[in-house]
């Protein structure tokens, strides 16, 4: 078979990919809406160094793509879907976010106290 | 408009640097250019499915299939071209001392461009998918003003194909003496970059620890939003503020790789390096 070697390098790494495991303690959860290409709120107070969850609901029948260079996240969102970002544990400051397929209205910060 | 052709040059530029690197690092194999333009096609069809399937890909696997889909896309990607790497340690040689003599090569091209061919496709559809649903996003938005947007998405999608061209035009024109020593490192640092960035989307996901968020930060220097660090993050990976893990994926496909090529280089086919004396 002519695919014999990159094939099995695929199947090797698929089967070696980590199955995410079961949320442990449950995370802190903070709620994050876009509507009108805009979040709110616009700054998210969560607590530093711990892992917490943002809940994100896009209430726009629009795509959106919740992105921060800070954080070191990106998350794609469907329009009216909702999609959960982990991050940190942080340290205190602030982390600012866009929705970059909206970037001039959809912006906010991450305010880690 | 310009905002639009902004984002939407971001989204490709990535691909357009890939195929680029790709097309040139196989110029001298037999029948290349179906390959590429399969490996596009299928990409861009691929693409389509996946922005269709974005709210049930993000439900997989407890909200986190999102992330699980860009790591695996990404892991192939990067096993991909780590295989041509070490094929082309092998067979380099003979492609750069005659590109035509070498008559063992072509059965061997053809499986070696059907691997890059599912790498050009990957990269079409991680960065198309996001491509179309951005367009989609302006095309379903109420109101009018969408055409002119949409001008500027396609503005966009030319320049980075432009900037992906410029870059394999620019990549032949180094001499054949240096060409695959060249090609070889550039495909080297894409697959170390890629590794780099898989790792995030597994540190999102929380299967991995982040180790150290970040390990620098070098943002106020080169953003990463800039130019340069836009072309630097697609060409070599280069992250503003990247988690400890990063690094550690990083700097092990860099190593792995590079010491393959040398221990294939040094213990190849006798066939393949004999190419290189005549």
């Amino acid at each position: 078979m002519r695919f014999t070697a990159p094939l099995a390098a695929i199947v090797a790494f698929v089967a070696l990919l980590p199955l995410p495991l079961p949320a442990a303690a449950a995370d802190e959860e903070f709620k994050l809406v876009i509507q009108d290409h805009r979040f709110q709120p616009v700054e998210l107070l969560v607590p530093a160094g711990k892992k917490v969850k943002l809940v994100i609901e896009n209430r726009d029948p629009t795509p959106e793509e919740f992105e921060s260079h800070a954080l070191n996240r990106e998350k794609v969102l469907a329009g009216k879907a909702t999609a959960t970002v982990l991050i940190g544990p942080l340290k205190p400051g602030r982390y600012p976010f866009v929705g970059e397929y909206n970037e001039k209205t959809a912006q906010g910060v991450v305010v880690v106290q | 408009m310009l905002a639009t052709a902004v984002i939407v040059f971001r989204e490709v530029l990535e691909a357009a640097l890939i195929v680029g690197i790709v097309a040139a690092a196989t110029r001298a194999v037999p029948g290349r250019n179906r390959w590429l333009a399969t490996g596009i096609a299928a990409g861009l069809a691929g693409a389509g499915v996946v922005a269709l399937g974005t709210d049930r890909i993000s439900e997989l696997a407890s909200g986190v299939g999102q992330e699980l889909f860009n790591a695996t896309v990404l892991g192939i990607a990067v096993v991909m071209l780590a295989w041509h790497n070490l094929w082309m340690s092998s067979h380099g040689a003979a492609l750069a001392a005659d590109a035509r003599s070498v008559g063992n090569a072509i059965r061997d091209g053809r499986r070696e461009c059907s691997v890059l061919s599912v790498v050009i496709g990957l990269a079409v559809l991680r960065e198309g998918s996001e491509t179309v649903l951005f367009l989609y996003g302006i095309a379903a938005a109420e109101g009018g003003g969408s055409w002119p947007m949409l001008a500027g998405g396609l503005a966009g999608i030319a320049a980075g194909i432009a900037v992906g061209y410029a870059l394999y035009a620019g990549l032949l024109r180094i001499p054949l003496r240096w060409f695959f020593t060249v090609t070889g490192m550039l495909v080297l640092l894409l697959a170390a970059g890629l590794a780099s960035q898989a790792a995030r989307f597994l540190i999102q996901a929380d299967v991995l620890p982040s180790l150290a968020t970040p390990l620098w930060d070098t943002s106020a220097l080169l953003p990463q939003t800039s130019v340069a660090g836009t072309l630097l993050h697609s060409l070599v990976g280069y992250e503003a503020r990247p988690a400890g893990m990063q690094i550690v994926f990083y700097l092990f496909v860099l190593i792995a790789v590079a010491a393959g090529m040398r221990w294939v280089d040094s213990h190849g086919p006798p066939s393949a390096r004999q190419g290189a004396t005549s």
